[in-house]
């Protein structure tokens, strides 16, 4: 049978609490799935409670687990919230667009990540350190809101130390025993150095921050359409079929969630698009 | 071609419920034109039609399709306002299986068939095929009728979508003579041949294809309503802020009837309906609209809070997104949503003042 409307009910591995409200719930991928690529995502189901459009965080090798970083917010994301070993959760996948690692080959990466956005850009890291001699200099400037926000924080260090990403992590608040960096991570694209001429970009985070990251990147010279930017918009059936997330002339569950920003930048100008 | 009586028409009609056909019609319904179950065709009901207005009248005549067009649009049969998709039973997914047996439609025009054509580039010929849909449509006999008359609020010459049917009927009939009504059939399918031949009729003469033709241009010179295409999609884009979306917000109440009534508006949503004694839980898929708030929900809030960006989302993805969509205009000059809004917009106005310079 081939639709695409229809969840496959698969088993948890198990749960982890990332920060006060996200969690990682690691499930077993559905028999047939056929794999991910950096940046798609899964819509997970709750009977009952219904379907949300979540980004995949995980290993795009690891075949044995399918594995998602969620913010509990809303009525599905909360239910997915008490899944455990003993639970189900329904799973159709993957959709969208994803991130063009391919072409970032043979030179720099710069990530900006802003809070839950981290969650679609640690695929992209787990495959470009599976391949790490296709690159130059891997940056990620990520920003959380407060130090324990922070996602994936040992993973990124170790990352940071072995040499394999220059990480720059800020808050938009702290405590003084945070001896990191403080304030908004558009602000930090200044302190790397810039090859424009063979740069990718990638930017996940809320909309305005996006934007203010693109707008700087765009400053330092790299071209629109090697900036790359994750888009949210309402994807509740994730085939083009529902009609909630347009973005102009955009399925944003099919033409993206990752778009140039070349194709979309004007449009994220105009208010309540 | 051949011709028949209306004596004969209503003889296909039955034939059609003895070869165990589903028929689905115009039916006199709420004061309207409604497309149902019917027996037997209406005879000598009419429409007038204007912004946010719509009654049904007594034309004194022996008119089968002497009405245009009601509130109903083909579209709940393909692609119901209500369906389960799946339940959830023991911890199982049930995917609900869908087996339609035949249908047939009865006065289909050519701005409904366009439209159907419209839904099938939606629902069938995308990344991925809406099966649901495919099964329904697969089992549909189209009896399609060309216009003789024309409402106020129609609009189908400014796309060529009609009045006379272009699409893929299975049989087209155009009505002359509404004091006596005789019909010009054309079977096009070999199922239509098949059935028309159980019918007779004697062959058309050329007199009686020029009476026809002249009825159906008619119906073109009635049309008043224009609605350029030309460069219609990038001078919506262009005029993304324009003020007269804030002029058209001061009007529209977002209630939806417009995408409710119109036969292209896909948009659907989905909800969960939980048996509080077996447990099952259903998950359905239901109309929507992009006048709801919750269309656009996003952790962040809603994008399209105010009904000045609702409306600009529905006008502008139907006018200009569609093509890039779909390679086709998501109208169809049905002129629904001008009748059926309660405060009389019509889009047709408020194009024309959005293609000026404010």
């Amino acid at each position: 049978m081939n639709d695409a409307l229809i969840p496959e009910l698969c088993n948890v591995n198990g749960r982890l609490e990332d920060t006060p409200d996200v969690f990682t719930l690691d499930l077993v991928p559905p028999p047939g799935y056929r794999g991910f690529a950096p940046g798609q995502f899964n819509m997970l189901y709750v009977p009952g409670a219904g379907e949300a459009a979540i980004s995949i965080s995980g290993d795009p090798e690891d075949s044995y687990r399918l594995v998602h970083t969620i913010r509990a917010v809303g009525d599905v994301t909360s239910q997915l919230r008490t899944r455990d070993g003993h639970s189900q959760v329904g799973v159709r996948g993957p959709f969208g667009k994803p991130w063009p690692i391919d072409a970032a080959r043979g030179g720099d990466l710069i990530i900006v990540a802003g809070g839950i956005g981290m969650a679609p850009m640690r695929p992209v890291l787990y495959a470009a350190l599976a391949d790490r001699a296709s690159y130059d200099n891997i940056y990620l400037l990520y920003g959380a809101r407060t130090p324990r926000d922070i996602l994936f924080q040992e993973q990124l260090m170790e990352w940071h130390r072995q040499g394999a990403i220059t990480a720059i992590i800020t808050v938009d608040a702290a405590r003084p025993s945070w001896k990191g960096d403080v304030g908004a991570v558009t602000g930090f694209i200044g302190r790397i150095p810039v090859n424009p001429r063979n740069t990718v970009a990638m930017i996940c985070g809320p909309e305005i921050m996006m934007r203010y990251a693109a707008s700087e990147l765009l400053v330092k010279g790299i071209p629109m359409d090697r900036i790359h930017v994750s888009m949210e918009r309402n994807m509740k059936c994730a085939t083009a079929f529902c009609g909630h997330c347009q973005l102009g002339p955009y399925f944003v569950c099919r033409d993206g969630p990752v778009f140039r920003y070349s194709d979309v930048a004007a449009m994220m100008e105009v208010k309540q698009f | 071609m051949i011709q028949w009586t209306a004596e004969q028409l209503d003889a296909f009609v039955q034939l059609l419920h003895d070869e165990a056909y589903e028929v689905l019609g115009p039916v006199i319904r709420d004061g309207a034109v409604t497309y149902g179950a019917m027996q037997a065709l209406p005879v000598g009901y009419g429409d007038e039609q204007a912004a946010g207005h719509y009654r049904l009248t007594q034309r004194g005549d022996q008119t089968r399709f002497g009405y245009n067009l009601g509130p109903s649009t083909w579209k709940q049969f393909l692609f119901p306002p209500s369906e389960t998709l799946f339940s959830v039973r023991d911890d199982l997914i049930h995917p609900v299986e869908n087996q339609p047996g035949k249908r047939a439609f009865i006065g289909v025009r050519a701005c409904e068939m366009a439209a159907i054509e419209v839904q099938d580039r939606v629902f069938l010929q995308g990344e991925y095929t809406e099966r649901r849909y495919e099964q329904r449509r697969q089992q549909v006999f189209i009896v399609a009728v060309n216009c003789s008359q024309a409402a106020a609020t129609c609009f189908c010459t400014a796309n060529d979508d009609g009045p006379a049917v272009r699409g893929s009927a299975d049989m087209v009939l155009t009505e002359v003579n509404p004091q006596q009504p005789w019909y010009l059939v054309e079977a096009i399918s070999e199922t239509a041949k098949k059935l028309v031949a159980k019918i007779g009729g004697a062959p058309a003469n050329d007199e009686q294809h020029h009476q026809a033709q002249a009825a159906v241009n008619e119906a073109a010179e009635q049309i008043s309503r224009q609605l350029p295409r030309k460069g219609l999609r990038d001078a919506l884009f262009d005029a993304l802020e324009h003020p007269q979306w804030d002029d058209v917000a001061s009007r529209c109440l977002s209630c939806g009837n417009c995408t409710q009534v119109c036969p292209t508006c896909f948009c659907s949503t989905t909800q969960e309906q939980t048996d509080l004694v077996s447990m099952e839980v259903r998950h359905q898929r239901l109309w929507d609209s992009c006048f709801t708030e919750m269309h656009s929900y996003t952790t962040g809030g809603a994008i399209h809070h105010k009904t000045r960006s609702r409306y600009r989302q529905w006008l502008t993805h139907k006018l200009a997104a569609w093509e890039d969509q779909f390679d086709v205009s998501g109208c169809t000059g049905c002129g629904r949503c001008i009748s059926w809004c309660p405060v009389g917009i019509d889009l047709t106005e408020e194009v024309e003042i959005l293609r000026k310079s404010p």
